[in-house]
């Protein structure tokens, strides 16, 4: 890992992460990803189970 | 606050950029005791009268699960210096580096928040606030209170762990009734003995940790005496259940059976205070008190599951 270039003219470098580093922050936003698409899934089924059936209108049956 | 003598690397400005990954994060949610969470939540679903669907029922579970886990990061967040201190602890993501005692915090305060809405959402608001009450009394009454200041930390404490039947039942019902009191009666009396006696063994760390637990500050005669009493009172309290009428003779058997395994482990314990032969005693008892409690609301939870598919 290396800090910005403070250099006076030299553009800003940023952070270089190493590979252990970028895998990690790859796992953690894939785990990130899952557990937000888990919290969508949970949400829409138990929309679904607590309106139930009788709670779509008969045009879309 | 505690967590200030726990090192963190960002506090000089620079760069810190995590190695953590997302085991490191289920580790802050205590799996362990989340299994049991789930455990004991289950029989207290299974208890009640009228059922409640398959998939909210899981959804319950899940979120209860979650808070219980959102408590454990929380306590995490704020005992990392503790932790550290101790051998058993001291590999935990935060003393170890891995992950921030700040993140840990939001990580913990956002599980929190979900957890709670989300049952919310899919039983009763009732359920929900027992939840949070749940969460609030283990992170801030035992964590940031109890446990750096009275030996009876995890006698009062233990009510954290014995609300999560109650919250389930009260998910299923809307309520909270003496069936459900019972469940939370037997953990309560349950916790102590199953604490102390881990804690006669690890006295020398939790003392080097500044935690009063009961062998630091009454001695290991004092506790060996509490443990002999707690758990003779467990005895019975085990039966109530089958005494309540919502329990089988069967499981009154079986919670007999175990409340004399349990007297028996602990008037060893009582008796032997010397040696190798006391700390195996103690462990002994520990192991053995995991094992009281999942066979009676295994007991429970299985009875109920034969009833409801042979009705």
């Amino acid at each position: 890992m290396s800090n910005d270039s403070k250099q006076p003219g030299s553009r800003p470098q940023g952070v270089t992460l190493t590979p252990e580093q970028a895998r990690s922050r790859r796992s953690r936003n894939i785990a990130i990803g899952l557990a937000i698409g888990a919290l969508v899934v949970i949400l829409y089924v138990l929309a679904m189970v607590r309106m139930g059936p009788g709670s779509i209108p008969t045009t879309l049956r | 606050m505690s967590v200030a003598s726990v090192e963190d690397p960002t506090a000089s400005g620079a760069v810190w950029i995590s190695n953590a990954d997302p085991r490191d994060y289920v580790s802050l949610l205590k799996p362990r005791v989340m299994s049991l969470v789930v455990f004991t939540a289950l029989t207290g679903l299974l208890i009640a009268p009228h059922g409640l669907n398959p998939v909210v029922g899981f959804i319950a579970l899940l979120a209860i699960a979650v808070g219980a886990g959102a408590s454990g990061a929380l306590n995490m967040w704020y005992d990392a210096d503790i932790d550290a201190k101790m051998s058993r602890t001291r590999g935990r993501a935060i003393p170890s580096g891995k992950i921030l005692p700040g993140e840990a915090l939001g990580f913990g305060l956002m599980l929190a928040l979900f957890s709670v809405v989300t049952l919310g959402l899919a039983t009763n608001w009732t359920a929900a606030a027992l939840l949070a009450f749940t969460i609030f009394f283990y992170a801030v009454v035992y964590t940031m209170w109890l446990k750096r200041w009275t030996p009876q930390n995890i006698v009062i404490g233990g009510a954290a762990g014995a609300l999560p039947p109650v919250v389930a039942y009260a998910a299923a019902t809307g309520s909270v009734n003496l069936d459900s009191l019972a469940l939370f009666a037997i953990i309560f009396i349950w916790t102590p003995p199953h604490f102390w006696a881990l804690a006669l063994v690890k006295s020398a760390d939790y003392a080097n940790a500044g935690v009063p637990m009961m062998p630091n500050v009454k001695g290991p005669d004092r506790t060996r005496l509490e443990i002999l009493l707690y758990t003779l009172v467990l005895a019975p309290v085990g039966a109530l259940p089958w005494l309540l009428g919502f329990a089988s003779p069967a499981y009154g058997v079986i919670s007999a059976v175990g409340g004399a395994a349990m007297a028996a482990a602990a008037v060893r314990v009582y008796r032997v205070r010397h040696g190798k032969g006391a700390d195996r005693a103690a462990m002994r008892l520990f192991a053995l008190s995991i094992f009281y409690l999942f066979a009676l609301f295994g007991a429970l939870s299985v009875e109920r599951c034969l009833a409801l598919f042979t009705t």
